[in-house]
């Protein structure tokens, strides 16, 4: 823990603040997990951890270890990408496997699956 | 000969660059290794996607991720208004078919992706020949304005970038 003590306060308020944040934001979207009502709805709230929560812890990491070691510490931004990358095929692949469920159980205000994108009528 | 070591060329920098950046620190070793990762997983993975990807406007895809980082912010702050202080009758979940004139994989891909990253908005569906993509919205009085602001503000870009 030595080592902070010599961090200046430049570095360490946005750390914190950049810090508060994405955790902030990440524990909203948790709670939006618990609070929203459909499974379709649920699916929208993790997207405030894996998008700004994470995003803000990670900024945080770069600029405290950057100003630690006094070099950029850039291997976070790798973090990042793979996020970026992932989520949306994890999203998209329970929301088509939902939606694959509900349409076979025949559940109400589902939309049907189209075959063709200039039939307009269909959906 | 050069092309067929390195099918995706675009692809093998990317590792590269990744390799070096998972590292964190420069070294003779690490450069040798990204260089046979950047070699081989093209090689191996290449009969997966066999169709070369082209990117007509490279330089306009950095202010499209920043577009997209800034709209992703202001979707975080509105979704989590959301969760903490509407009540659950308030919010309007709507299902929104949002047709797609984009013909490459990879952009469509990536429209899909904008889509599902920012809160508030997920594609769920495509349809069978990838021309409409259904999108659920979390809260969405007016279906009709969120497909024009995804076909404005994010497929003309993309259209832009991918296509000549």
């Amino acid at each position: 823990m030595t080592d902070f003590d010599t961090l200046s306060l430049w570095v360490a308020v946005p750390v914190g603040l950049l810090l508060v944040l994405g955790s902030t934001l990440t524990l909203l979207g948790t709670v939006g997990l618990v609070q929203l009502k459909s499974f379709y709805d649920r699916l929208h709230a993790p997207t405030l951890g894996t998008s700004w929560g994470t995003a803000g812890v990670l900024l945080a990491s770069i600029l405290l270890f950057s100003a630690l070691d006094g070099r950029a510490v850039l291997h976070e931004l790798v973090i990042g990408i793979f996020l970026l990358i992932t989520t949306p095929v994890t999203l998209m692949l329970l929301g088509r496997a939902a939606l694959h469920r509900d349409r076979a159980e025949k559940v109400r205000g589902i939309p049907p699956a189209r075959a063709r994108g200039d039939a307009g009528s269909d959906g | 000969m050069l092309r067929r070591l390195f099918p995706h060329p675009l692809l093998s920098l990317l590792l590269v660059i990744f390799w070096l950046m998972l590292v964190g620190r420069p070294a003779l070793g690490s450069l040798v290794m990204a260089l046979i990762l950047a070699t081989a997983i093209p090689l191996l993975t290449a009969r997966y996607w066999p169709d070369q990807s082209r990117l007509y406007r490279p330089w306009l895809l950095p202010p499209y991720l920043g577009l997209v980082l800034v709209d992703v912010i202001k979707a975080n702050f509105q979704v989590a208004r959301i969760v903490l202080f509407w009540p659950p009758e308030r919010i309007r979940s709507a299902w929104v078919a949002v047709p797609v004139t984009l013909t490459s994989p990879e952009a469509v891909s990536i429209l899909a992706g904008t889509i599902t990253m920012t809160p508030g908005t997920l594609t769920a569906d495509i349809s069978a020949d990838g021309k409409v993509l259904l999108v659920h919205a979390l809260h969405a009085p007016d279906p009709d304005a969120l497909r024009d602001e995804v076909a404005t503000r994010y497929e003309a870009r993309l259209k832009r970038i991918f296509e000549p």
